[in-house]
């Protein structure tokens, strides 16, 4: 997976959980949770759409290294 | 013969927007059923039916906005249909153009003044069949609903059909996708909720939570208590039963608060249910009404049906489906009237304590803030634990702090349990 290619992916799972925030520009470093005011069920449904749209599995413990839009870039490419 | 009449959803609420008709004249429904979608000033509802029948009639037009209890529409129950002696009338001409809605009766002196009667609609337009997120599309994208072909259950336009119409960000405003003028008999007259800004619907909400609360607050003499919460064993157990789990079947702490809310209900059927008429009401069944704040600003608190007899599975799926449904606009009339007591979890990111203000006619509120890790004493040891402070605001008139106070020791109880949630 290239980096433009895990960016749309985490985009479009945003889009999915939070549709009210669609248009938004997403800042690359800050947190996602701040930033669109998800709470822990938006950001576990986040989580869930990344993971069914890449196949990765994203244990819990992996959450703080999808933080922001850059860390799960990262994440994803890793 | 039955009548179907404008729901109250809701202490808040005394008028709705006739936004869709989702049955014609001469259809059959089932108890349970949608039959049309409701506007509040909170959101877009859909509205079931509780009778099987035939609709016979429908009173009020797409648009029109009535008070709370004004009738809809009349309905032949199944069992006098069923007669095989009297064969059901034919049935009438789908909204006859010589058909006037009934005058609505005057609206309450409480209602609040925010709304103007709607002009009324061209009569004879074409009714489309749509459901509120097509319709929502169509009107961003400035696409004629009655010109598209819909693909969706009995002919309804979905939102797949309007993106079809005006694909891509349709940023032409110009762009005539469909010949917009030349049949102006079939187009239907604007819709007026079309243009309830978005603005106007946070203002409207602002306001209906302000009345809400203002009552709650002025009838209610609320009583407050709280306990801090060890949620050690809790945190441990949920680790564990996630860690296998992919995350689409993972559980988050708010499942087991609320499984632990319902089973102290099912102990203290004091502080389940309304006060009304003077006196409390303990309900049947234990409906959890789930705060959900939406980003737009204010908040709907529908409920998770029997949350008692949820495993935590189904527990999560229906909070899951919740907040999805919350957050597109789709929830359901019986959600919204339903809750026999509210949960709030304010704390998800926040503050640590919440009292909450009740939601009349209910009779309590319960409040978890953050889970936080805290200095901890058990056993003469001290240790860093994961705490939440839970908290109960309950109706003195319903009853007395004794009982509110076994109410919050059982949430403990069953926490340190999880294993049996």
């Amino acid at each position: 997976m290239t980096e433009s290619e895990a960016r749309e992916t985490l985009l479009a799972a945003l889009a999915e959980v939070a549709p009210e925030t669609a248009g938004a520009d997403v800042e690359g470093d800050v947190e996602l949770t701040e930033q669109l005011d998800l709470d822990s069920m938006d950001f576990l449904s986040y989580i869930t759409s990344v993971s069914e749209r890449t196949g990765r599995e994203i244990p819990e413990l992996d959450y703080p290294r999808l933080r922001t839009l850059d860390d799960g870039v990262a994440y994803l490419v890793a | 013969m039955g009548d179907f009449r404008m729901p109250s959803l809701g202490a808040d609420m005394t008028e709705g927007r006739l936004l869709e008709w989702r049955v014609r004249p001469g259809d059959t429904v089932a108890r349970g059923d949608i039959v049309a979608v409701v506007d509040t000033s909170k959101a877009e509802i859909e509205i079931e039916i509780f009778e099987a029948g035939v609709i016979e009639e429908l009173l009020v037009e797409e648009g029109t906005k009535v008070p709370v209890g004004t009738v809809l529409a009349h309905l032949q129950p199944l069992g006098e249909e069923a007669r095989p002696v009297a064969p059901a009338p034919p049935p009438p001409a789908p909204a006859s153009a010589a058909q006037a809605p009934p005058a609505p009766p005057p609206p309450p002196a409480a209602a609040p003044a925010t709304s103007s009667p709607e002009p009324a609609r061209a009569a004879g337009a074409a009714r489309v069949r749509i459901s509120p997120l097509a319709r929502r599309a169509a009107a961003e994208r400035g696409v004629d609903p009655a010109a598209l072909a819909g693909s969706g259950p009995g002919g309804a336009i979905t939102l797949t059909d309007v993106e079809r119409a005006a694909p891509a960000a349709a940023a032409a405003p110009a762009a005539p996708a469909q010949a917009p003028a030349p049949t102006p008999a079939a187009a239907p007259a604007p819709r007026p909720a079309l243009s309830t800004a978005d603005e106007d619907r946070a203002a409207a909400m602002r306001q209906t939570i302000a009345n809400l609360m203002a009552r709650s607050k002025r009838e209610i003499p609320h009583y407050y208590l709280g306990q801090h919460v060890d949620m050690t064993r809790a945190m441990e157990w949920l680790a564990a039963a996630n860690a296998p789990r992919p995350p689409g079947e993972r559980l988050l702490p708010a499942a087991l608060l609320m499984k632990a809310v319902a089973l102290a209900c099912r102990e203290h059927p004091a502080l389940n249910g309304f006060f009304v008429d003077g006196a409390a009401r303990p309900a049947e069944g234990v409906h959890l009404g789930v705060a959900i704040a939406l980003r737009g600003g204010g908040l709907v608190a529908p409920a998770i049906h029997d949350a008692d007899a949820l495993d935590l599975d189904a527990l999560m799926a229906g909070l899951r489906d919740l907040t999805r449904r919350a957050r597109h606009g789709q929830l359901r009339g019986s959600e919204m009237t339903d809750p026999t007591i509210t949960v709030t979890n304010l704390g998800d990111r926040g503050v640590e304590t919440v009292y909450g203000v009740i939601y009349p006619p209910q009779v309590a509120l319960v409040g978890f803030g953050r889970i936080v890790e805290r200095p901890w004493a058990r056993d003469g040891m001290l240790g860093a634990h994961p705490v939440v402070h839970a908290t109960l605001a309950a109706d003195h008139r319903a009853g007395d702090g004794h009982t509110g106070g076994l109410f919050l020791a059982a949430i403990d109880r069953r926490l340190q349990e999880p294993e049996t949630l």
